[in-house]
């Protein structure tokens, strides 16, 4: 359903919408049942003159078996949907797969900052490439991301991904994704984090090999030419900042 | 009927009636009428952020143009309002106050001063919340539930008197509530007319206790966590604070103990009226009355066991959010048999349609969707996508609108009578109803839509964000905020008639409903001290058609008649009040 609005661009995208498609059939069906039951008792026991109630206590067992035997059913609907909630949750948030790629995502008000990782993959080396607002990605690649807050809580989200994450405050939190689709997307804040909140916004931008190749070099020669004219390093060390603490955060 | 109070030898003066009155009624409407005044307000709030989504830039009639720090203060105080401000007053402590002891058959609460503290202690937190819109940098607007660091520290969110304001009006509303709560258990447990057995309680004195203990169990920590983030915010210590030790998801887990046992403090008074209106205007008993009592209790230990489910992408570990899965989705199974006993309520009923009625069976039509739409939010795997968008928004609003607005007017339409002596009017009452119902259910399907395709909340201006600019969305946003403005527009019919019945209003009998409960015996309005005598009880209170009953109803306090002692619902021998 969500698919119809937004495209899936990550590989728990589709899940996360089979899950939503899965709970509205089902608490589609008991909605309208009960509302079918509602309206038609309301219609069919209107007062009408001449007939007076009946008296029904609802406390024997031929009568309350009436509510009791949907209330047997809303159990097991109940364990469906919590087996094909849990698994889904196990996918995205829980068992991550080993990470092909890293990057660094630091929240802060009211902008994010994304760290890549450079031509050696690694974070926290001279050749990391730092973005303000616009994020970079290979399609098909498992991205492990760490997530940081610089000052309140704010919150990752990525609509096309289904990806949602809050970012605390002195917690480094982990999590994965792998883009499936080439294009650009919204980056959102989800978590009220003052006064700029609803100017919280980013995008990513997923490409093949060779176009985040092309965007990696462009950056490097613009890094440069920045450098030589203010005279700074390339890239300043953000991690040593941000590891105030490593509590909680996944896995 | 002509009342004759145990104190109306002498008549008290202004001071002693209205603002140092002890009586329980008295407290009750008072709560309920700042309730309503308060609710202008967080309407008034609503309307405004609405028109900035809807027509962002545009001047706003009566307020003007509305900047980012100004839609965030209105989201806030709108939230905040309406539920500490609202729904707790009017549910709880308006319709527990005026309602408990008339329905047990006392005379007034066990404690009648500590309700007037309580009153006089939720009037000043009113006076705090309002005049924090008037402090330098303005009100708080870190959103309702106030996450720190955001909310700890002035350097962030831009408000240093506005926060603390904020949290000093929160805390005296929990201590006002705490007081309250005391005389609801107390009053309860002892002071029930000859005869009442606990079995016996109408199921709205039941729900009101219950959630009365509730508050109480959970309201603890959170007043804690409310005086740490207090020492956060003037003292500078930092209980909230990494930089110093502190922890932030600390308060979520504190607001959140609290905040989910809250959501059924507000539900659960909501479903005893919706109960009391049905059984009145179905002419049914309660169907299964001892499964709703235990389907509440459970309801209510249950919830204490579910708030992380608002944390699930907080960054708690990931393994507990599956524990919180199943918790939330196993408090589904009472709450589901509360409302399918109150659908069975409906069978074989002789159902008039009074204004009374008609608010309460669209409360169970319209909580049934925020209920179902709330399964999407507890499973953890689908809640990752929808978590603080506008589904959530429009599934608690399809919770709390008909908890704090369609169960409060069947509330007030169908004892109305009572409290004033005079009838509203039925014609207005259904012109109010329709037209907030239909309203209502155009301003909030487009939420849902909205949400689903990536509309995050607390947002003043959508430009930013490619996928959710477009037309189709603005037009969403568009029609949600001309529905609200219906919505709006038709609560001055609902004012106009409350103030003209009030005065001019048909003037009602004790019974004008023919219902069975206590407080229907009392005269309309009832004097200080409720009964001309003081009622005994002898039977539960919904034995409504009873075959071989000249009348379709049979008031509690009736004593049974000697000739059919093995009727239905005669069940006890005559009992002496002691």
């Amino acid at each position: 359903m969500i698919s119809w609005l937004l495209p899936q661009a990550s590989t728990f995208a589709s899940t996360i919408d089979g899950l939503v498609l899965l709970i509205a059939v089902i608490v589609g069906v008991w909605l309208i049942l009960a509302e079918v039951v509602l309206f038609g008792f309301i219609w069919k026991y209107r007062a009408r003159d001449g007939i007076r109630g009946q008296y029904v206590s609802g406390e024997d067992r031929s009568q309350k078996k009436w509510v009791s035997y949907p209330h047997y059913a809303v159990v097991v609907f109940d364990i469906i949907i919590i087996v094909a909630a849990l698994r889904v949750w196990n996918e995205v948030k829980v068992a991550a797969p080993p990470g092909e790629e890293q990057i660094r995502i630091i929240a802060q008000q009211w902008s994010w900052t994304f760290v890549h990782a450079g031509p050696d993959g690694k974070l926290d080396t001279p050749d990391d490439i730092r973005t303000v607002d616009d994020m970079y990605v290979q399609r098909d690649r498992v991205y492990t991301f760490e997530l940081h807050a610089r000052d309140v809580v704010h919150s990752f989200s990525v609509p096309a991904f289904r990806l949602k994450q809050d970012a605390i405050p002195g917690r480094v939190i982990h999590g994965w994704f792998r883009p499936t689709r080439e294009g650009t997307f919204d980056v959102q804040c989800v978590e009220m984090c003052g006064v700029g909140h609803g100017l919280m916004a980013g995008r990513i931008h997923i490409g093949s090999a060779a176009q985040y190749a092309a965007w990696m070099t462009e950056f490097r020669t613009t890094a440069a030419t920045a450098n030589r004219i203010t005279g700074s390093t390339p890239v300043a060390d953000v991690a040593a900042h941000d590891h105030v603490g490593t509590a909680g955060g996944t896995r | 009927m002509t009342g004759h109070a145990p104190d109306a030898t002498r008549a008290p003066g202004f001071v002693r009636t209205y603002l140092w009155s002890t009586d329980h009624k008295t407290i009750g409407l008072q709560y309920m009428l700042t309730g309503m005044a308060m609710a202008l307000i967080g309407a008034f709030a609503a309307y405004v952020f609405r028109m900035q989504a809807a027509f962002p830039g545009a001047s706003v009639p009566l307020f003007g143009r509305v900047a980012a720090a100004d839609y965030n203060y209105l989201v806030t105080m709108h939230g905040t309002i309406m539920i500490f401000w609202v729904a707790m007053p009017v549910l709880l402590a308006g319709f527990g106050n005026y309602l408990i002891p008339l329905m047990l058959g006392c005379d007034d609460m066990v404690f009648p001063r500590v309700n007037r503290l309580s009153y006089q202690i939720f009037f000043l937190s009113s006076v705090v919340l309002v005049a924090s819109f008037f402090v330098p940098g303005g009100a708080f607007g870190g959103a309702w539930t106030a996450y720190p660091p955001l909310s700890a520290n002035s350097a962030y969110s831009m408000t240093p008197f506005g926060s603390t304001l904020w949290l000093l009006a929160v805390a005296l509303e929990f201590v006002a509530f705490l007081l309250g709560g005391i005389n609801f258990i107390t009053t309860t447990m002892n002071s029930r007319a000859p005869g009442m057995k606990m079995f016996d309680i109408p199921i709205i004195v039941w729900t009101i206790m219950i959630a009365a203990v509730l508050f109480m169990g959970s309201v603890g920590p959170l007043v804690a966590g409310a005086v740490m983030l207090l020492f956060d915010q003037v003292v500078g210590t930092g209980f909230y604070d990494p930089a110093r030790g502190g922890d932030p998801v600390l308060w979520q887990h504190l607001f959140w103990f609290f905040g989910h046992p809250e959501v059924y403090v507000l539900l659960l008074p909501a479903m005893g009226i919706v109960a009391e209106v049905m059984v009145v205007f179905a002419r049914k008993k309660l169907f299964a009355y001892r499964t709703i009592v235990y389907s509440a209790v459970a309801t209510g230990i249950i919830s204490f066991f579910v708030w992380a489910h608002h944390q699930f992408v907080a960054g708690i570990d990931p393994r507990m959010a599956s524990l919180f899965s199943v918790t939330t989705l196993i408090i589904s199974i009472p709450v589901a048999e509360m409302f399918f006993a109150y659908i069975a309520t409906l069978y074989g009923g002789s159902i008039r349609f009074s204004t009374p009625m008609l608010w309460a069976l669209a409360f169970v039509a319209e909580f049934l969707i925020g209920g179902v739409t709330g399964i999407f939010l507890g499973s953890a795997g689908s809640d990752i996508y929808f978590h603080d968008t506008y589904f959530v928004v429009a599934h608690f609003h399809y919770t709390f609108f008909p908890i704090a607005f369609l169960a409060a007017f069947a509330g007030i339409t169908f004892w109305f009578p009572k409290m004033f002596g005079r009838m509203m009017n039925e014609t207005w009452g259904k012109v109010h109803f329709w037209g907030t119902i239909i309203a209502f259910n155009i301003c909030f399907i487009p939420l849902f839509i909205t949400g689903t395709a990536g509309d995050h909340r607390r947002i003043f201006d959508y430009s930013m964000f490619a996928e959710l600019a477009t037309p189709e969305m603005q037009s969403l946003r568009i029609l949600a905020t001309r529905a609200l403005l219906v919505t709006l527009a038709f609560q001055v019919v609902f004012v106009v008639n409350f103030v003209y019945s009030l005065f001019r209003g048909t003037v009602a009998e004790a019974n004008p409903w023919k219902a069975n409960t206590l407080e229907w015996l009392a005269p309309s309005p009832p004097p200080h001290g409720n009964f001309v005598t003081m009622p005994v009880v002898y039977r539960g209170p919904y034995e409504y058609s009873v075959p071989n009953r000249d009348e379709d109803y049979w008031p509690q306090h009736e004593p049974d008649e000697p000739a059919d002692p093995d009727a239905p619902g005669a069940r006890r021998p005559l009992q002496q009040p002691a």
